[in-house]
């Protein structure tokens, strides 16, 4: 197993490290943390053995830290999790870093597909963590950060750019005219709620944009999470002309809905089920109709 | 965080393992349309310098024009290039057809089975075709 040989390496290292006659503070201090280290290892190792052969899993999870000499050089690491009926990729992860390794670094929060933290490459397509029960997967199950994204560290990746494309079409609710009491609520009709509920479905995952390989190769495309926001607010009837003419300017740029080729792969990753492909479509023509004038 | 990896674009590809009906029909698409528009030049060429202007062997049927497709049809690797020309336009036709469908707005949620029905569909015109392309005689 990767971790082991890599555990083992350290060791090595410290003992040489150790050598010089004059002990100083620093080197008792590694030469605990390598008997800890050791016994942890042992630990693991009889955990690892004691379980049943029949209801494990083994994880292969991607790791990369710039920060740790050992590290930097991304790799794979297995973990031979118990399984359990009902089990998620996030419940694995979660076992592995807190019986295994503690370093293993990953994003998650609410723990059932609302925060939208834990957006996972798992066996060759982005889902959501908390979201897929082990039981639908091959072993073993290999997981990596999302695709497209550079990683920070281990199954982190940095998603500036996804957040910077989701603000840039701006997703708020700013209707041209607000009622003159301030208390009075802004109704929506049923069908127009109906229409866009879908949409409002998303939790930024992220996944989409992942899976897009026209957002990969274009960094200014919108992507089909930002594209969806923008379908949110300019099916809104509440907002007014006014702002829909502002909201398909943004969207029917040289980099929004145009870029689109269906390839439906976002469709097929929302974990909340959004027809990302059919909103794109849709404002697709609102934009073709908004500027053909046969007049 | 000081640096961060970037992971090159062979192995983003590399890393796909699951491809989508929607993935797959997308790359038939472009692989089929950039076989058309190379089969589109080849043809102009073979046909443009290949045109004759002399009645009298053209009645014998011994002109330009008729020796050299006479002469492509007696190779059988043309027999079998036109059955795959057929194949890739057929396909592309009937996915253009799938895709003007889902510009239309039109059974998005079928979009995956449309692209199996053109798959079968392509197959089946093949198939009935090849006794038409193979079937004359090498001269």
């Amino acid at each position: 197993m990767s971790t082991q040989i890599e555990q083992q390496e350290t060791e090595t290292e410290a003992d040489e490290e150790t050598e010089p006659e004059v002990e100083s503070p620093g080197d008792r201090r590694r030469a605990q943390r390598d008997e800890r280290q050791a016994q942890e290892q042992a630990q693991r190792e009889v955990e690892e053995e004691t379980l049943d052969d029949e209801d494990t899993i083994t994880l292969k999870v991607f790791r990369y830290d710039p920060e740790v000499e050992g590290k930097q050089e991304p790799r794979f690491d297995d973990f031979r999790v118990p399984f359990h009926k009902g089990m998620t990729i996030l419940d694995a992860l979660i076992y592995a870093r807190d019986h295994y390794d503690s370093s293993l670094t990953f994003r998650h929060s609410c723990r059932q597909a609302v925060c939208g933290s834990d957006a996972l490459f798992v066996n060759g397509r982005q889902r959501l963590g908390c979201k897929t029960q082990i039981s639908e997967l091959e072993d073993p199950v290999r997981i990596e950060p999302l695709p497209h994204q550079e990683v920070v560290k281990d199954l982190v990746v940095d998603m500036e750019h996804f957040y910077d494309q989701m603000e840039a079409v701006e997703p708020y609710f700013d209707a041209d005219e607000t009622p003159d009491d301030k208390l009075e609520e802004q109704r929506q009709t049923r069908e127009n709620r109906e229409k866009v509920k879908m949409s409002t479905r998303c939790i930024w995952c992220g996944a989409c944009m992942s899976s897009c390989n026209i957002a990969a190769g274009d960094n200014e495309y919108l992507g089909p999470a930002a594209i969806n926001k923008a379908y949110r607010f300019a099916m809104d009837e509440r907002e007014g002309e006014n702002r829909k003419q502002e909201r398909l300017r943004i969207i029917e740029q040289e980099h929004g809905v145009w870029r689109c080729q269906t390839q439906f792969s976002c469709t097929e990753v929302c974990p909340k089920d959004i027809p990302l492909t059919e909103h794109i479509q849709e404002l697709k023509r609102e934009a073709v109709k908004n500027n053909l004038k046969f007049w | 965080m000081s640096q961060s990896y970037n992971r090159g674009t062979v192995e983003d590809f590399g890393r796909w393992r699951e491809f989508t009906a929607g993935m797959w029909a997308w790359i038939f698409h472009k692989f089929t349309g950039w076989v058309l528009v190379g089969y589109l030049f080849t043809h102009i060429a073979v046909l443009s310098t290949s045109v004759g202007v002399d009645p009298a062997s053209a009645q014998a049927g011994s002109d330009l024009y008729t020796s050299t497709l006479s002469g492509l049809e007696s190779l059988l690797i043309v027999r079998f290039l036109e059955v795959g020309l057929l194949a890739v336009a057929v396909f592309h036709i009937l996915n253009g057809i799938r895709l003007l469908m889902v510009d239309l707005g039109v059974g998005l949620e079928s979009q995956d089975k449309s692209f199996y029905a053109s798959l079968l569909l392509t197959g089946a015109i093949v198939v009935a075709s090849v006794p038409t392309f193979l079937g004359g005689k090498l001269v």
